[in-house]
């Protein structure tokens, strides 16, 4: 999923402090299980802006939604009818839903409410840790499962690196090292000699560096 | 052994003997008798001279200009070159800029990682990383192509280093990264320093057993302690270093003013029985810091006058 970490309420309330009518609309969905920006954040954001405004003596009117999604235009347009009565919006879905809102309503703003940090796992409750890049061209077949773009600090397609100490990363000793993990999980599967195969040069393209990108898939297509 | 390269430190290795390479860090200006003083103060003692490459991730004069200012000297400058602040373009637009002054030798690195120095909030690239960059030199220079498939107007000629550290975890891939290199192409090693010898005469002899050693020349990297502080801090806080107990207890119940006197002489201890040690073809001195010990080092471990090989 995309994990995402609430805002500090200061940074949310320096955008709207001059507005009347706020939306405060969650997601359903990744930052929902991340505890970022579902339901039940809306809520504490919700109550805990109305306390500022009236300790301000401020009159703020602070709605409530939760989409289902925030990435799709149907459930987007669930809001159409009520969007006028909003002076702003505070999305607490990841910088996606925020972005698809602000396309889709073109003279309202919309204020994200929560940081948008990397697509990660729930290890325990409270602890969300990154896996993935999307780097476009899954190389996961080759490392054993594991991603070194995303979980080597130096991303080193042929590694470890010369820092590797007792399985942690040479910038943090509480950061496991990719490549040890990488090691581990080529011998449990009995492909300790693959290690050795050389990784050819990454094509980047496929990633950020190749600028926007999109999938197109005309079977799919109506 | 037929020479692949100009270059005069291969020329030393594949005559037989023990090369002596050091290495000076560019300044934190652009004064650059910074680096011409330090390179005078060594130039009789050793083969090649390292030009470090933004070490730590501390922003420094390019090594670059370093290697450049070492060449008009007529000395024979190893460029170090990190993957950490250039893509493919910015790295083999560098190493033709160092082919246009001949110079002749490449240390391939990712380096350090950026949070370590002083622009901890910088980006990093790592478009390469180290393995590939060997083989990005090897093809420029063998193939005479760029990476990205056209020729090369007058290739680069260059010997082919990277680094090695046996000390570094897990130690059961020690090995199976440097036939890895070795795969990629790489012709000199320069290890990290060694201050656990059994574990680097382990690292050396398992290579043997894999018949690595005829395949590539393995430069053995010291650092003379100049202080008991210096040995506990390498033991605890340098990443991937193993300094062990025995070697800081000695420098600690040195007597303060002696202790320098004593790193030296741990120092030459070292060389003297790695010198025996068979796959061992050199020594890379590195006196951080402390560069006018190096001719001393040199000297007492035998290693002095450097042969001449023009
Ligand atoms: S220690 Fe491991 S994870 Fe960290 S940069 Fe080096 S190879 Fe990558």
């Amino acid at each position: 999923m995309i994990v995402a970490d609430k805002k500090p309420i200061e940074e949310i309330i320096e955008e709207i402090k001059d507005d009347e009518k706020i939306l405060i609309l969650g997601c359903n969905e990744c930052v929902t299980v991340c505890e970022a920006g579902g339901k039940k954040e809306v809520g504490i954001l919700a109550s805990a802006l109305r306390m500022y405004f009236l300790n301000q003596g401020k009159e703020v009117k602070i709605d409530e939604k939760t989409l289902e999604r925030q990435c799709d235009h149907e459930y987007l347009e669930e809001i159409r009818d009520v969007m006028d009565q909003y002076d702003a919006v505070v999305s607490l879905a990841c910088g996606v839903g925020v972005q698809f809102m602000a396309e889709k309503y073109q003279s309202t703003p919309v204020y994200p409410g929560v940081n948008t940090c990397f697509l990660g796992v729930t290890e325990e409750r409270g602890l969300w840790t990154e896996r993935c890049q999307a780097c476009g061209q899954c190389i996961l077949a080759r490392t054993g499962g594991i991603c070194p773009v995303s979980r080597c600090a130096k991303r080193v397609f042929n590694g470890p690196c010369g820092g590797s100490t007792k399985g942690k990363c040479e910038i943090h000793n509480e950061i496991d090292c990719a490549w040890q993990l990488i090691v581990d999980r080529l011998k449990a599967l009995d492909r300790f000699d693959d290690y050795e195969n050389l990784i050819p040069l990454k094509d980047w393209s496929f990633e950020r560096a190749g600028g926007p990108r999109k999938v197109v898939r005309e079977d799919v297509q109506q | 052994m037929k020479l692949k390269t100009l270059s005069k430190l291969e020329k030393i290795l594949a005559a037989g003997h023990l090369a002596v390479t050091s290495e000076c860090g560019p300044p934190r200006g652009s004064d650059p008798e910074v680096i011409t003083k330090k390179a005078e103060m060594i130039k009789d003692y050793v083969d090649a001279i390292n030009i470090t490459d933004n070490q730590t991730s501390v922003t420094r004069m390019c090594s670059l200009a370093a290697c450049i200012h070492l060449k008009l000297m007529g000395l024979e400058p190893i460029l170090q070159m990190v993957t950490r602040d250039r893509n493919r373009i910015a790295l083999q637009s560098d190493i033709l800029g160092a082919a246009s002054y001949d110079i002749h030798n490449i240390l391939c690195l990712s380096g350090d990682h950026q949070s370590f120095g002083d622009c901890a909030q910088g980006q990093n690239v790592h478009d390469l990383d180290s393995m590939q960059l060997i083989q990005a030199v090897r093809h420029m220079r063998d193939e005479g192509k760029f990476l990205g498939g056209g020729d090369i107007e007058r290739p680069p000629n260059m010997f082919v280093g990277a680094a090695a550290n046996p000390f570094a975890d897990p130690f059961e891939i020690r090995v199976p990264r440097l036939a890895k290199k070795i795969a990629a192409g790489v012709e000199f090693i320069q290890s990290q320093c060694i201050y656990n010898m059994d574990k680097f005469e382990l690292w050396l002899k398992m290579a043997g057993d894999r018949g690595l050693l005829e395949k590539v020349y393995i430069l053995a990297g010291v650092t003379p302690f100049k202080t008991a502080g210096m040995a506990r801090y390498m033991k605890k806080r340098v990443p991937g270093m193993d300094v062990p107990d025995e070697v800081v207890k000695r420098m600690a119940d040195t007597p303060k003013e002696k202790q320098p006197e004593e790193g030296i002489k741990i120092c030459i201890e070292q060389i003297q029985r790695l010198k025996e040690v068979e796959g061992v073809h050199g020594f890379h001195v590195m006196a951080i810091e402390w560069e006018e010990m190096v001719p001393e080092i040199v000297k007492k471990s035998g290693l002095y006058p450097r042969p001449s090989v023009d």
